[in-house]
């Protein structure tokens, strides 16, 4: 089943995913009791290690570690003595050496995530690294998705926005695909990767074909400060081409739900109206995040040794028993 | 919005592993009629015990003593007129043994469908023994509020107690060895009447 590390959807089968979920509607079960938390990771640690800012995410796994009994530490680089020039591997290094039983990694260049977990012992779990994946995100707008419609598979998906710079489109174009839904992308030409249509995808440069007969369709954020002049002419234009309103929405089907990863930028990509109302179940992601990310840490952080694979000195060559004494002393059973 | 149900998932798969085991080895100790009887004569026992039932509140533990309590929930109502709330109380994030193992067990199904505050919560387990599910299903309880009293049905024990856990109603102690297993389950392998109860030797569980 599901690897030791969470670090892409692409790298994930479908029964992976359905696992994921399964155990994360179960976890918001918990997130509806009286007391919010339960043991099973007590004497865990967490460690959130976020090099570039990320307060939305970084707040979920710290509730959902939580929860979940953990022990949750937050890492960020201004804190840290990455200012002090220390090599992202020496940071994690150092890290590990405290012994946690998962490490969450956001970094803005893509592939960090995989980098550090060849280096760790513990779990490396990915909240995003450049453009390349956001698995979380995904799986909590598969999640949100399963929730509204009651399946995946045979829905209709459209991916609206600047899907080449999108690590969250990314993940989604896997995770969408492999649980059997259609998945289409709309954006100007220049946001368009080549070739996407190659991972089963149909690319629209018109918002309107790519929204017809859709179930849902998901927004992206559009980095008016980076691309604006770049990848197309205006905010104005590109608002008033590929933003969603009402009146656009209708080229969906009726029941069809809005979703977008946030932070949104009003006016720009969504309309004020649909921001805040149904069809947008942009703050159920937001809930979601929570049990998804219980589930992920629930079957990832603290598993016993002989499942890891192995310390770098194990890797070395010592004996088994080595790494097994080591995980020994980190904080034990619950 | 719903909460998800696993069938929305895979309704094809129910997570009961003890349902690999097909339904043609193990020795039989308690049959279909056996287990009804018993559950019968459970509910007479708590009528008897319980003054008032008004307070009661049965809890099954999954998955073998969901279906349990569903059926001593309809004979309390025969026995003594009163129907009983049923809860189902997954017990896998209270476990003690979950760095022990490589995989992480599933996650099975919490449905409490009033508050516990004040009840006197009856616990429904297939088959008692170390005691460490008992253990772990009250401290679940407890944070859904304060019952007033906690006791505990199993269907089977089996000894082998490890914490010091009194089993209230039990439908039949069966001795066992430490590698056997005890195990409940339905002629197609999920739990669906009838139901047997058989003991699978050391080799037959593994």
């Amino acid at each position: 089943m599901i690897g030791r590390d969470l670090l892409a959807i692409e790298d994930l089968e479908r029964g992976d995913i359905e696992r994921i979920l399964e155990t994360a509607a179960h976890m918001q079960e918990v997130g509806l009791r009286e007391v919010k938390k339960v043991p099973t990771l007590r004497g865990r640690t967490i460690v959130n290690l976020f090099f570039e800012s990320s307060t939305r995410t970084r707040t979920s796994f710290e509730i959902a570690g939580k929860r979940l009994s953990a022990d949750v530490i937050n890492f960020t680089p201004s804190s840290s003595s990455l200012t002090k020039a220390e090599s992202i591997l020496d940071t994690a290094k150092t890290l590990d050496a405290m012994a946690p039983d998962a490490v969450v990694v956001r970094h803005q260049v893509a592939g960090v995530p995989k980098r550090i977990a060849d280096e760790l012992t513990s779990p490396v779990i990915n909240a995003g690294d450049g453009a390349h994946e956001h698995p979380t995100q995904a799986l909590l707008d598969l999640f949100t998705v399963l929730q509204e419609k009651g399946r995946i598979d045979g829905l209709t998906v459209a991916i609206v926005g600047d899907i080449a710079h999108s690590r969250v489109a990314r993940s989604n174009i896997y995770g969408f695909l492999k649980m059997g839904a259609e998945v289409r992308l709309a954006a100007p030409p220049t946001m368009i990767p080549a070739a996407v249509e190659t991972l089963g995808v149909k690319a629209f440069t018109s918002l309107r074909e790519a929204l017809d007969g859709a179930d849902v369709v998901m927004m992206l954020r559009i980095q008016t400060e980076r691309l604006s002049g770049a990848f197309f002419p205006s905010v104005r234009e590109y608002s008033a081409l590929f933003g969603l309103d009402r009146e656009k929405l209708q080229y969906a089907k009726d029941d069809a739900i809005v979703m977008h990863p946030g932070p949104v930028n009003r006016g720009v990509e969504l309309a004020h109206e649909l921001a805040d109302h149904r069809p947008s179940v942009i703050l159920d992601q937001v809930r979601n995040g929570v049990a998804l990310r219980m589930a992920v840490l629930y079957l990832l952080a603290g598993r016993p040794p002989e499942t890891k694979r192995g310390t770098p000195e194990a890797r070395r060559g010592t004996p088994e028993t080595g790494s097994a004494k080591v995980s020994e002393t980190r904080g034990g059973k619950s | 919005m719903a909460p998800l149900t696993t069938t929305q998932l895979s309704p094809d798969s129910t997570p009961l592993q003890i349902s690999k085991t097909a339904a043609c080895h193990g020795r039989v100790v308690l049959d279909d009629a056996g287990i009804r009887r018993a559950l019968m004569r459970i509910a007479h026992e708590i009528a008897e015990r319980n003054e008032s039932l008004e307070h009661l509140y049965l809890v099954g533990i999954p998955n073998g003593g969901v279906p349990l309590a569903h059926v001593l929930a309809d004979d309390l109502a025969e026995v003594a007129g009163v129907r009983v709330p049923v809860g189902i109380l997954d017990t896998t994030l209270y476990r003690d043994d979950l760095g022990r193992r490589g995989e992480r067990p599933s996650l099975r199904r919490t449905e409490m469908p009033s508050a516990v505050d004040d009840q006197v919560v009856i616990l429904v387990d297939d088959v008692a023994s170390t005691g460490r599910t008992i253990r772990a299903a009250m401290d679940a309880l407890l944070d859904f509020g304060r019952p007033r009293a906690v006791q505990v049905v199993a269907l089977v024990d089996r000894g082998h107690r490890e914490l010091p856990i009194r089993i209230d109603y039990a439908g039949k102690n069966i001795p066992t060895q430490p590698e056997e297993r005890v195990v409940l389950r339905g002629e197609s392998g999920d739990l669906t009447w009838p139901l047997e109860v058989v003991v699978l030797s050391g080799e037959e569980a593994a």
